[in-house]
């Protein structure tokens, strides 16, 4: 192991205004993970991912992405976003463009790829998660599943280092949601590194390498999914593990 | 399904959906003649029918006058052509600046909001005048003393503050997760502004702003106030002349008959606006 870890988060603390949502928050991610946030709703799963991508202020602690501490004011969060996908749970794509061009806008216009090199990774990715046919429709014409696996398509597109997911099955009809997870799953087997915030636990048992579980702000426990599932070690994790299976 | 017939039941049911149907437009087509034979008797049977007939109504005034109304209709027209782009132009700038949070763009910012206060409270007819007489008083050297052009400007001014707070409103509609996504994709910015937002903002926008349009074409006629021969200009010199009113009816129904396509457009787009909404909804 000499490569430092794609993500390293140590005591990260997250306020809005007086109400802390993250304290003393420590998360590694080795290149490879798939890394599962599980927790009862309102823990601090969505506001770690967005922190995680710079997308909200922090309070304190810092987050190493690839190396490079993050939380530094003097970095320039655009190149980091840059290597960051993220999906979130719904409204993720541009309703007035096309499939093909939601895909193509972020290697074209913030990666600097010709319209050309841009349309040709775009085709490919979307025929390689069998959405090759929907390339020139508009998001409204797609079905939730399809939208979905659009915006992680999209995601991919600029072929980042690491795929942030919050909740990405959570909007959809249960019938869509094996259609998503089939994909991520196939993502996992390439390498992909990933954080995803989920509440599909048969997905974290059968793919996460690591599973947290998030309570009021902090990770209460991790661990292997074989450990987290049959024997946690909290009273708080059991808990919520015995409401939620 | 190619050898699908209906029932004995369903063609019966077309059998009577369609006898009502004839009975419903034929009780229509009655009733609107009825009800206009009314207005119109009434009209023509009023005491002063005579009187109105001859000074609002006489075919050879609208003969006359209508040469010189139709020339000066054309200044209408082209003040509302050169206007509609650049109204469009000034408010979207105005309203992109004032949604930005670029620190450089704080100064731009004060000046959008004192701009668009100012100018939604002044009348339109009060801008005309004071940009009309005002600027040639000035006698600021290379500015044009042109009535047509400060007319002109007079209009974009005062409807661009308009139209920028109607695209302020689009853009603040736009879903804040929108924001987001393209944020998240490295988008800065502007490029979010530029490629994520305004698109659909414009979009959600374009019912009102033709709303906002047909009425612009009608304030064109303010501008025969400060002395422009535009339609209203030119009907007001013939009617003056003549002691007729027929040639400001001429300019009316030429107004008019400009509006009404419009009109219908806007119903069209904003119908289909609708039915994108509802079924964008994922
Ligand atoms: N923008 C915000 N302003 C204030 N409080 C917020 C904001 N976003 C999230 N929170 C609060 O932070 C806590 C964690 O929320 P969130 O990260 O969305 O949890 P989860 O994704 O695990 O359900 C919640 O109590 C929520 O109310
Ligand atoms: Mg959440």
């Amino acid at each position: 192991m000499s490569s430092p870890p794609v993500l390293r988060i140590e005591r990260l603390r997250k306020t809005y205004g007086d109400r802390t949502v993250l304290r003393d928050l420590d998360l590694t991610v080795e290149a490879h993970d798939v890394v599962c946030l599980i927790g009862a709703s309102g823990s601090g799963k969505s506001t770690l991912l967005r922190c995680i991508d710079l997308l909200e202020p922090t309070q304190d602690g810092t987050i190493w992405f690839e190396g490079q501490d993050v939380s530094d004011p003097r970095v320039d969060a655009r190149a980091v976003r840059k290597r960051i996908g993220v999906v979130f749970q719904a409204y993720n794509l541009f309703p007035h463009l096309t499939v093909l061009d939601n895909v193509m806008l972020a290697p074209r216009k913030v990666h600097g790829l010709s319209a050309d090199q841009a349309r040709a990774r775009a085709t490919e990715l979307l025929e390689q998660f069998g959405l090759a046919d929907k390339a020139d429709a508009h998001p409204d014409r797609l079905s939730g599943g399809q939208q979905q696996r659009a915006a992680v398509v999209r995601a991919l597109a600029t072929s980042p280092s690491l795929l942030l997911l919050d909740e990405v099955t959570a909007a959809l009809d249960p019938l869509l949601v094996g259609e998503v997870l089939e994909i991520l799953r196939r993502l996992a087997e390439q390498g992909t590194t990933m954080v995803l915030a989920t509440h599909e636990m048969g997905f974290a048992r059968d793919v996460a390498t690591k599973v947290c579980f998030l309570d009021d702000g902090c990770v209460l426990e991790e661990g292997s999914p074989a450990a987290m599932f049959s024997a946690p070690r909290e009273q708080r994790t059991r808990q919520f593990l015995r409401r939620i299976l | 399904m190619a050898d699908w017939r209906p029932s004995e039941a369903q063609q019966q049911r077309l059998v009577v959906a369609r006898r009502m149907h004839r009975r419903s437009s034929l009780l229509a087509s009655a009733s609107a003649v009825v009800f206009f034979a009314v207005v119109a008797l009434a009209l023509v049977s009023s005491p002063g029918w005579p009187t109105v007939r001859a000074t609002f109504f006489d075919w050879s005034q609208a003969v006359e006058a209508w040469p010189d109304v139709v020339e000066g209709f054309w200044v209408n027209v082209r003040l509302f052509l050169l206007a509609e782009p650049l109204i469009l132009l000034l408010g979207l700038a105005v309203a992109a600046v004032r949604v930005s949070r670029s620190p450089v763009l704080v100064p731009l910012r004060m000046i959008a909001i004192g701009y668009t206060d100012l100018f939604r409270g002044l009348p339109t007819i009060l801008v005309v005048f004071l940009v009309c007489f005002g600027v040639p008083a000035l006698q600021l050297q290379g500015v044009t003393t042109s009535l047509f052009w400060l007319a002109l400007v007079a209009l974009v001014l005062s409807y661009g503050a308009y139209v920028a707070e109607v695209f302020r409103a689009g853009i603040e509609s736009v879903h804040p997760s929108q924001v987001a996504s393209a944020t998240a994709l490295g988008l800065s910015n502007a490029q979010t502004l530029r490629h994520v937002v305004v698109p659909q903002a414009v979009r959600r926008v374009l019912p009102p702003l033709l709303n906002d349009f047909i009425s612009l074409q009608k304030d064109t006629a303010l501008v025969a106030t400060v002395g422009l021969l535009d339609a209203l200009g030119t009907a007001s010199d013939a009617a003056n002349y003549s002691f007729n009113f027929t040639p400001y009816l001429v300019a009316a129904a030429l107004f008019v008959a400009l509006t009404v396509p419009l009109a219908r457009l806007t119903d069209w787009l904003g119908r289909r606006a609708m039915q994108r909404e509802r079924a964008g909804v994922p």
